[in-house]
């Protein structure tokens, strides 16, 4: 098994796919943000330059070009960037790109993607740290995918850009550094699979994008105390695995969900009611959420430290639901 | 004016006209017994720029529309039937009930989704012309909007991308507030809209515009057509505006008929309510397309009431079709909104 960085496996996919199907487009280019990686992405420029676009900063404009090219036979891939911007262009993706297939009665098949960095990601303050993906799957029509791995992130852009239906690829800057394994030749991830990705027996750490790799890090943390901590990671929110979160929480009876949506209407609060709707009974205490709390994003490094699902923050909700 | 086509192509243009006005016209009496419900739109008083504009296109090309699409759809040759039960919710709808007047959408004539937001086309309509580029297929794109559509924000963010790209699609604007309260017309900046005239919207970003008279239909088609040949050859977006006058019926909340139109009224509108006379009498382009067609002696008035009473009797029998069709089973609603 090989390993490799995050972003490189995001690269790999992008090339394979870039290189198997001439319809795709990729449409705005940050896929690699502003990270010290970003020339990585020069290269798959150069060797596509008509299928690499650099659009002007018209979200409204190129979320609906896309679309509109994805009703007509492309498969565009779209880089909102940052996840703040996709209020710019939420009319298209909100309005126009979910409601096309049903409104058509299912004649039009809308096969774009819209990949936006989302979450707090160190400085970026109020409009540039939106999670956006709470409100999106509040918003029928829409495929949502958060990847957290280097394996995840390479199978599940694949699955994403070969779907026929409008996909949100939300990503997370501070994983473009996590190293994982990558098989050669490894195979696209199915969507609706949600990943066990560590074993445990005490408690359910039910998590989603980044927070995935900080509860990784909480969960070896305590098992020094002999906490058994399982990390489950849902991978798509839009279809939802609601089978593999159920496994594993009628095993450990207790629940912990860690997400970096604000806390109110937020994946967190979603995936808490499902588990209450059904496994009450199976819960031997209630279960907890850590999210962002309900306010603005601010500037400052403490600030906005406080305010995200911190590790204390963590780990106080998983000593709460073992008491 | 004619166009300058042959005359069975004209009789066609004038059967498609009625075919919309009869259409329209039928829909207000279904809506005030409440067979359908919610807000509608008609093409009334816009045929003259639909009907013969859609013929300048290819059967693969793309066109987009917004809330007044009955007449783009009709124009196009949909089947008044489907259309029909689709405007009412039932099962038999080009849509299955899923779209209703706004959605219809019809992807072997071209519409492949229609919004309610007027402005939410526009870059809808860029992307298809991208991908007809990029796949080299040969369509272009029509998109057909009001002048409303240019206050929304979209409308400048598409006419920017379809420019710098020459992507190949045409901006149809139907102006048909000449005349009307709020909007720009051949006379004023609108209380909505301080571009004046509209085309210096499209110019701005090096789009080439005119704008024209959209109750001739001679001029609508000559104009299409050779915006469409420059598209064609590649030489980027095309604007037109289209100006028109606001069908009388359109002006309150709901859709009022207050004259059912006959074509006997194109010679003599003394039966028809004061009100609403010399709207009928100068600015139908349905019946100024009719007196034109027995002006220039390539109809009789009764070959025009013999392809008049033809297209009634298919209305008729459209209407009877939808109202007969099954509302789809309830059920239906929460499934196929994915591939």
């Amino acid at each position: 098994m090989r390993e490799i960085a995050y972003y490189e496996a995001k690269f790999e996919a992008l090339n394979e796919i870039m290189a198997a199907d001439p319809t795709v487009h990729l449409i705005n280019g940050t896929f690699l943000s502003l990270s010290p990686h970003r020339h990585v992405y020069q290269e798959l420029a150069n060797k596509y330059r008509d299928r690499v676009m650099s659009p002007p900063i018209s979200e409204l404009g190129f979320c609906g070009l896309a679309t509109g090219a994805a009703m007509a036979g492309l498969r565009p891939i779209v880089d909102i960037s940052t996840g703040s911007f996709i209020f710019e262009g939420w009319p298209q993706v909100a309005n126009e790109a979910a409601n096309a297939f049903s409104m058509s009665g299912g004649q039009t098949r809308v096969p774009v993607v819209f990949h936006l960095f989302h979450g707090l990601r160190g400085g970026g303050a109020a409009q540039h740290s939106a999670s956006p993906q709470a409100m999106l799957w509040n918003n029928p029509g829409l495929e949502i995918v958060l990847p957290s791995s280097p394996r995840d992130v390479k199978g599940l852009l694949k699955t994403a850009v070969a779907s026929d239906n409008p996909t949100i690829f939300v990503d997370h800057v501070q994983l473009l550094d996590v190293k994982g394994d990558v098989p050669e030749n490894d195979s696209p991830i199915p969507f609706g699979l949600a990943h066990v990705k560590r074993k445990g027996s005490d408690v359910t750490v039910i998590a989603t994008s980044y927070m995935v790799q900080r509860c990784l890090q909480v969960a070896e943390r305590l098992a020094s105390e002999r906490i058994s901590a399982e990390v489950v990671d849902p991978r798509t929110l839009v279809p939802f695995d609601m089978a593999t979160l159920m496994t594993s929480v009628e095993k450990t009876g207790r629940v912990v969900i860690v997400d970096e949506t604000h806390q109110s209407c937020g994946v967190a609060a979603e995936i808490a009611a499902r588990i209450v709707e059904s496994g009450f009974d199976k819960l031997k205490a209630p279960l907890r959420r850590v999210s962002t709390l309900d306010v603005p994003v601010s500037y400052s490094p403490p600030l906005e430290d406080y305010i995200g699902p911190r590790e204390d923050r963590i780990i106080e909700a998983i000593r709460v639901v073992l008491r | 004016m004619l166009p300058k086509l042959p005359r069975e192509t004209l009789l066609d243009l004038c059967r498609r006209m009625f075919v919309i006005r009869h259409f329209e016209e039928s829909l207000v009496p279904l809506h005030d017994k409440g067979v359908f419900g919610g807000h509608y739109h008609l093409y009334i008083g816009q045929e003259a720029t639909g009907v013969p504009a859609l013929s300048c296109l290819g059967g693969d090309d793309y066109l987009f529309t917004t809330h007044r699409n009955h007449g783009h759809l009709l124009a196009r040759g949909a089947d008044p039937k489907k259309l029909c039960a689709e405007i009412l919710g039932r099962v038999d709808g080009y849509n299955k009930g899923k779209g209703g007047s706004f959605h219809t959408v019809v992807p072997s004539l071209g519409f492949l989704h229609t919004s309610a937001v007027v402005a939410g086309i526009i870059p809808l309509a860029t992307g298809t012309a991208y991908a007809a580029k990029a796949l080299k297929n040969g369509r272009i794109t029509v998109c057909l909007f009001g002048d409303g559509a240019l206050e929304e924000g979209a409308a400048p963010e598409a006419l920017n991308l379809a420019s710098l790209w020459k992507l190949p699609v045409l901006f149809l604007c139907e102006n048909n507030g000449k005349y009307g309260a709020g909007r720009a017309t051949s006379a004023a900046q609108s209380s909505t809209m301080a571009a004046f005239p509209l085309t210096d919207l499209p110019k701005a970003y090096k789009v080439p515009a005119q704008q024209i008279d959209g109750l001739d239909s001679g001029t609508v088609h000559a104009t299409i057509s050779q915006a469409v040949e420059k598209i064609r050859r590649g030489e980027g977006p095309q604007f037109v505006e289209a100006q028109t006058v606001r069908w009388p019926g359109s002006e309150t909340n709901w859709p009022s008929v207050a004259q059912r139109t006959d074509s006997s009224v194109a010679w003599d509108v003394s039966g028809v309510p004061e009100k609403v006379r010399e709207w009928y009498r100068s600015c139908d382009p349905l019946l100024i397309f009719i007196r034109e067609l027995v002006d220039a002696k390539q109809a009789t008035k009764e070959e025009i009431a013999d392809i008049e009473r033809k297209v009634k009797a298919e209305i008729a029998d459209a209407v009877e079709f939808a109202v007969a069709s099954p509302y789809p089973k309830p059920e239906e609603a929460a499934k196929e909104y994915f591939a």
